[in-house]
């Protein structure tokens, strides 16, 4: 059995699993039967000035007949008075004083404010703290939430005034509906952030109804965007979540969250710098439950290649994350089609032909009569279309040429070319 | 309830539809294929991918007339096809998984027309031409909504009191109701073809009357009743036409004479397994099949043999009725003489020799006979028409028969083959025919 625990910015936790902060944290009842079911940490809903909530609050995104491939929202904050919060937050914590208990944090722009319900929240004896900025829809309309995190001074000015009073860890939870989310991250780290959690959801309208001509989610025959995860949003988070990792001007831990629902996800989000991940969406579709698996999956995972601890693969594929300009460009890989797997669906030649470099024949064999698909290796860019759409995993390998050449990349190439020498491709 | 009653619950369709949540996973579950084998497998040649994606992006309508522009019985087809050796027994996912089920998915999108009433095709501008079709089955009306729509005046001759041939008449209710078939003919109908029914050809009409009348004459006459079997007894109350015993299913009010009785049915084809099933859902207690053959030679489906097995039906390999036995002029029992498999014939089958002196009977309460179809001889001679053994002779591709307004399509032209004719390929030759006096007929405006 691995030691699943990590340590997040000085923050212990039994697994790197917590439930994000959203509707699955938004009572103790809820933490409570998550703690049971296998959870190593809550990060309870975004406490602050309770809301009023409209109705008709999500929407998920169906493809393939499958369901909810994304998944947005417009629920707001918590909407119960901070006492009665707190009040369950701490009998939460009495009964699972071994699991983590985040507390997600959103007030006004003001010292004063932030002040108080740092204070507030750390008298019963939180784990941390993670500052919401990254709300996309309502909360920002009142400048808080993401209208923060899309401003570097705002993040560095409110991180200050909470680190003047915080005990706790600080979390920053940043937002991705902004341009580069290095420049928010750098803001976090330089206000004192401990760590930073990424990413909340993205600005969306999940649909128009085509009976009604509505948005979907309506309130009333009105919508409003809402903010976007789940299983799709995965790639964007991934991506983040790389590039904070391997900018040395962010330098802090990251909580890794968008659409991870299963241990695989999981092990990507850590390879590329995430220590410890937050989930949402996957609690939301199937239930708490779904952290048996995860834990379990992990678990396999690092005893199968003999690795002791989670913390050891943490950030582990981080070097290989890198700019365009630093890739080979004598790099060559072509697509093999294997005949015995082969079910002739012919989709891998459509879509080279159509759409990518009409590489692949289907060439009539003269000796039996049956069709194959042959790639021409000469013309194949390697661009790995045809095994992406190939129905039979393994079918299409893309198989590496050896090149002659030494590596040489883009940066490699000018800069030599600057030198006034020559290059060759 | 009366027993009649008791027993149309074994007349209601067998296979229940995909539910539509099943319909959306399955559509989805289909690849998509270039050049897809299925079309290939179709001899109508729908196109399969292209249906099934309607499906999945909730697109019945465009679904639904996908299938029925390339079939114009689709939905009977849906329902009548062996799949498995067809469209099915192409798709890819056979050896990777398992093949999407194109039958149902392709009865979910018809059904959908169906019960939404769904306008599918409209006629085309009239172009002055007149055809006559004579038959009304699948080949008849397949070819009679292609002409409707490319502007011909067209009548179908229908002997019958109703159109659709042998899927109104001729499948069992069990595996195709008769509303579906009824449905494909209103939706002919509704083009503007005339369909008289109760008109025979060479009886309220004369061949000659259509040559003078028409531009052109389609023969789509399919097949007849069941062939004499050619031994003594034959004539007594108690030996039935397979064909027959469907049709009453299906026309009649349920009869419950077969309640409790011993049924044999002469021969191993899907008509044979159709008769066997009906003898059994009309409450025959003991059914079986008798077959000159074994079980490898016999030409019915798989699956129909598999489903017969299920309704408890028997099966009785390499025996020949050689005398139908009497008692108050009815059946009483049938004597059969044991066979043997000798040399091959011309088609590769072992044929069945006697087996000198093996004589036995058996107690039996009725004789199906089910040993295929005659051809109408006499109709096909009044037109002239050169054919072999009554099987019409039409020029590859074209479907024009040895007279030059007359052409023939369906089971008319059916010459044997690996399995029974099949619904399918009528409608196939149906719509080609179709397409070819149009050709011909168009080429005639032309100005030399």
């Amino acid at each position: 059995m691995a030691d699943l625990s990590i340590n997040l910015a000085g923050i212990q936790s039994p697994n790197p699993f917590w439930l994000a902060s959203a509707p699955p944290t938004n009572s103790g009842y809820q933490v409570q039967r998550a703690f049971e079911a296998g959870w190593g940490g809550a990060v309870w809903k975004t406490l602050g000035e309770p809301i009023i909530n409209v109705t008709s609050r999500f929407a998920g995104l169906n493809f393939g007949g499958q369901r909810v491939f994304g998944f947005n929202n417009i629920e707001l904050i918590t909407d119960k008075p901070l006492e009665v919060n707190l009040k369950e937050m701490d009998e939460t914590k009495r009964r699972f004083p071994k699991h983590t208990l985040i507390a997600s944090l959103m007030v006004e722009h003001k010292q004063e404010a932030w002040h108080e319900i740092v204070k507030k929240v750390e008298a019963i004896g939180v784990d941390g703290l993670e500052l919401n900025f990254g709300c996309p829809h309502g909360m920002a309309e009142r400048g808080m939430g993401s209208a923060v995190g899309q401003h570097p001074d705002l993040i560095r000015q409110q991180v200050e005034w909470v680190k003047e009073v915080a005990q706790t860890p600080v979390i920053v939870k940043l937002t991705p509906n902004i341009t580069d989310i290095r420049f928010t991250a750098r803001a976090a780290s330089q206000g004192g952030a401990d760590a930073i959690s990424m990413i909340n959801t993205i600005n969306s309208l999940m649909g128009v109804d085509l009976d009604k001509w509505l948005p979907i989610p309506h309130v009333d025959g009105k919508g409003a965007h809402g903010g976007y995860c789940g299983p799709a949003v995965k790639p964007i988070a991934l991506n983040m979540v790389a590039e904070c990792a391997r900018d040395p001007k962010v330098g802090i831990p990251i909580s890794g969250i968008g659409g991870i629902s299963d241990w695989r996800d999981t092990v990507e989000f850590l390879l590329m710098g995430a220590t410890g991940v937050q989930v949402c969406t996957a609690a939301m579709h199937h239930g708490f439950r779904i952290v048996e698996d995860m834990i379990d999956g992990l678990n396999n995972y690092l005893d199968q290649r003999g690795i002791a601890s989670v913390m050891d693969i943490v950030g582990k594929a981080v070097q290989t994350y890198s700019d365009w300009g630093h890739l080979n460009l004598n790099y060559k890989v072509v697509a093999r089609i294997h005949e015995e797997t082969c079910i002739h669906c012919n989709k891998c030649h459509i879509a080279c032909e159509d759409t990518s470099h009409q590489c692949i024949d289907i060439v009539a064999d003269a000796a039996t009569g049956k069709e194959r698909l042959v790639v021409r290796e000469e013309d194949c860019v390697g661009c790995n279309l045809c095994s992406i759409v190939c129905p039979v995993e393994g079918t299409i390998e893309m198989v590496e040429i050896p090149s002659a050449k030494a590596p040489l990349s883009w940066n490699q190439r000018q800069a030599a070319l600057a030198a006034g020498g020559s290059c060759e491709l | 309830m009366s027993i009649p009653n008791e027993l149309a619950k074994n007349f209601a369709e067998v296979v229940p539809a995909l539910k539509p949540m099943e319909a959306i996973h399955e559509a989805n579950r289909c690849l998509y294929c270039y050049d897809a084998p299925c079309i290939k497998a179709c001899p109508t040649s729908i196109n399969i991918p292209s249906f099934i994606k309607k499906i999945a992006t909730g697109n019945l309508y465009g679904s639904a007339r996908t299938i029925m522009e390339s079939n114009p019985v689709g939905a009977s087809c849906a329902r009548v096809c062996p799949t498995e050796e067809l469209c099915e027994g192409a798709c890819v996912l056979n050896s990777a998984s398992k093949p999407i089920m194109i039958g149902l998915l392709q009865r979910h999108a018809t059904d959908w027309a169906i019960q939404n009433q769904a306008t599918l095709f409209s006629k085309g501008e009239a172009n002055g031409k007149r055809v006559a079709i004579v038959g009304g089955g699948p080949a008849g009306l397949s070819a009679a909504r292609e002409l409707a729509r490319l502007g011909y005046a067209v009548t179908v001759f229908e002997a019958k009191e109703k159109a659709g041939g042998l899927n109104t008449y001729g499948i069992v209710s069990f595996r195709l109701p008769q509303e579906i078939s009824l449905w494909e003919v209103e939706q002919v109908e509704a083009l503007g073809v005339e369909i008289r029914t109760n008109t025979r050809i060479g009886v309220d009409v004369a061949p000659e009357e259509l040559l003078e009348q028409y531009d052109s004459v389609l023969l789509a006459t399919g097949m007849g009743n069941v062939p004499q079997l050619h031994i003594p007894g034959e004539e007594l109350e108690g030996v039935l036409d397979a064909i027959a015993l469907v049709e009453d299913t299906k026309t009649k009010a349920l009869s419950d004479e077969m309640l409790g009785k011993k049924v044999v049915i002469i021969g191993a084809g899907n008509t044979a397994i159709d008769a066997a099933t009906c003898s059994k859902r009309l409450g025959a207690d003991n059914v079986q099949i008798l077959y000159r053959r074994t079980v490898q030679e016999m030409s019915c489906y798989q699956f129909e043999y598999e489903f017969a097995k299920q309704d408890g039906v028997e099966f009785r390999w390499l025996v020949v009725p050689t005398r139908v036995l009497e008692e108050n002029g009815r059946v009483k029992g049938l004597e059969l003489v044991r066979m043997e498999l000798g040399e091959r014939d011309e088609k590769g089958r072992k044929r069945p020799v006697e087996i000198p002196g093996s004589h036995f009977v058996i107690e039996v309460d009725y004789v199906v006979k089910a040993i295929g179809q005659n051809r109408h001889l006499s109709l096909i001679e009044s037109f002239g028409l050169q054919h072999r053994n009554g099987i019409v002779e039409v020029e590859e591709g074209t479907y024009r028969t040895s007279h030059v307004k007359v052409y023939a399509a369906g089971d008319v032209i059916f010459g044997g083959g690996k399995t029974d004719a099949m619904v399918v390929d009528a409608a196939n030759h149906g719509k080609r025919a179709a397409h070819a006096i149009h050709q011909s007929l168009s080429d005639q405006k032309q100005p030399v």
